[in-house]
Parts: C-alpha cells; structure tokens; sequence
C-alpha cells in the first residue's frame, strides 16, 4: 500500500515539477491534469470518496478545459 | 524606518500567531459535534450517508450559501466576458475528428445518466449535487468538444438554474411554516433508513443543488466556449 502511494505521490510531483518547467502554456496546462487526477485516486485511498468525485470532476476535467480555453485567447508561449 | 517598522509588526504577528498554535492540542478532539453528528445524524435526518446528513441536513443553510456563491461567480464571469469583447458572431470551425465526434455521442448520456444517479443519491452513497452537477457539466464539454457549433439551449439552462434555486429557498421556506422550526427544517416524513425516498427534503434539495450546479457550470463552459470559437 504505501509503495503504491509513494509513487503516486511520485507521479503527482513530477507532473506538478513539469508544469513548471515547460514554456509551452499548453504543455504545461495538460502537465497540470495529472496532478488533480492523482490528487482524486489519493482521496479515494483516505477514504473521502465524494471528494474524490469532486476533484476528479471539476481538478481534472473542468479546469483543463477553462486554462485550455483562456490560453487560446491569449497566447501560447511564455515570455 | 518603515521596513523596521513592517519587521516589528511582522515579528508581533508572528510570535501570536505561534503561541495561539502552540496552546492547541494537536491530535486530541478539539469539539463534541462530531462526536453528536456521529451518534445522532442518523436517526434525526435519515440519510445513510453521514457526510450528506451533515451538509444538507444540519448545515443546510450553509450550502445554501454555498450555491449563492457558485451562482455569483458564474454572473461576474459572464459579465466580464460579455464586456471584455463584443461577440464577433461564429466563426467557421473545423468538424471535430470521428473519434472524438463518436467517442462524445455515445458517452454523453452515459456521463449525464451517472451524474443524475450521484445527485439522486446523494443521501445513500458518496457524492451529492455537487458532484453530480460537476459530472453533468463536464459531460456537457465533452459533448462541446466533440460537436463543434451546435451550442446548448441557454433559455432552458438558465430557467433551469433559476428554477432549481428557488426551489432550494421554497423548500426552506415550507420548512419554516409547516415545519414550524427554522429555516430549511425538515417536514417530510424520514423513511426507512438506507431507501431511495428516506431521508425527507435532503433528496429534493440535493435534485436541486445538482440541477443548478450543473447548469451553472454547463453556462460557463458556453460562456467559454463562445469567447474562443
């Protein structure tokens, strides 16, 4: 159990760190959806499974989409 | 002079802040209305699910506020966005490709069917309005996502919005006169514990926080959608 954990916290890390790095926005917005996405399965170990529900909804799925939608506004590449 | 003064100010907060840390016993139960919640929650609401009984049970009033603030936030997004750009009419868009076109056709009412089951049984299993009204409306950006241009009926989402909201306050209000106690009091009969109709008026007021959260977030997704396309 606390491997399985350990490298998903592993996997939220590097993607948060990716998200970071990149220069790309739109790289870096899809870097970003793991990181929710882990965050969900990771309330669904401590046993919170609405929170889950709701980080996986609107984390991953909904604010994606709002930064996808922002960065095609404005532009792509940071300065 | 002044950077020695914010540094005094800053050390002041600081040190009370710490010490108001220091003086809580961590780990030790710091109220008993958990341990109420726990012991009395499921024969004075009747919902199976605890955290549900909490938050539409006895803290009804709070998620009322709650929606008021999602419904706030959802008003100030669209009127900045209807005043940052005047609507340059649609422009042409490239179809989506036939995977994402067939993927959306065919998992959009799957996606809304289990948003609507979390929303209608918020009072037995996990999740609630919330979440089924986040499930419903990412289900509607993929339906955006895959069938590019055709828009979702503004007229209908907002007299749904507006409907389920006072619908939300109509409730409460029947609580307060026929129940007789307060605002958003129960006045229907609990049920059996851990049926679909137990529970009183938390199934209703769960039906519409998951109707209006979904709509809301579906309005802002158009709202989006619009600007960009």
């Amino acid at each position: 159990m606390i491997v399985v954990v350990a490298s998903l916290v592993a996997v939220m890390l590097a993607a948060a760190i990716a998200a970071l790095v990149f220069r790309d926005l739109l790289s870096s917005v899809i870097a970003s959806c793991p990181v929710s996405l882990v965050a969900s399965i990771l309330f669904l170990f401590l046993q919170a499974p609405d929170v889950a529900m709701a980080e996986a909804s609107i984390g991953a799925a909904l604010i994606t989409a709002v930064f996808v939608m922002a960065i095609r506004r404005t532009s792509r590449y940071e300065e | 002079m002044r950077t020695a003064f914010s540094i005094v100010v800053l050390a002041v907060v600081a040190v009370g802040i710490g010490a108001a840390l220091l003086a809580v016993p961590f780990g030790s139960p710091k109220t008993q209305v958990g341990d109420y919640y726990n012991e009395h929650g499921r024969a004075q609401t009747g919902a199976a699910n605890m955290v549900t009984s909490v938050v539409v049970g006895y803290r009804a009033f709070d998620t009322l506020g709650e929606v008021t603030v999602l419904f706030v936030a959802a008003l100030g997004l669209g009127a900045v966005l209807s005043a940052a750009g005047g609507r340059s009419g649609r422009r042409e868009v490239q179809p989506a490709s036939l995977v994402l076109l067939a993927g959306s056709r065919f998992l959009f009412p799957m996606i809304t069917l289990f948003g609507a089951y979390v929303f209608l049984h918020g009072h037995l299993t996990p999740g609630g309005g919330f979440q089924g009204g986040a499930v419903v409306a990412s289900g509607f950006l993929l339906l955006y996502l895959g069938t590019r241009g055709r828009r979702v009926n503004r007229i209908g989402s907002t007299v749904a919005e507006s409907l389920s909201g006072l619908a939300f306050v109509v409730i409460g209000l029947i609580g307060l006169t026929v129940g007789g106690r307060y605002f958003l009091s129960n006045f229907m009969p609990t049920g059996a514990l851990n049926t679909l109709f137990s529970a009183g008026i938390i199934p209703l007021i769960y039906i519409a926080v998951g109707f209006k959260v979904g709509s809301e977030l579906s309005g802002v997704i158009d709202d989006l959608v619009e600007e960009t396309a």
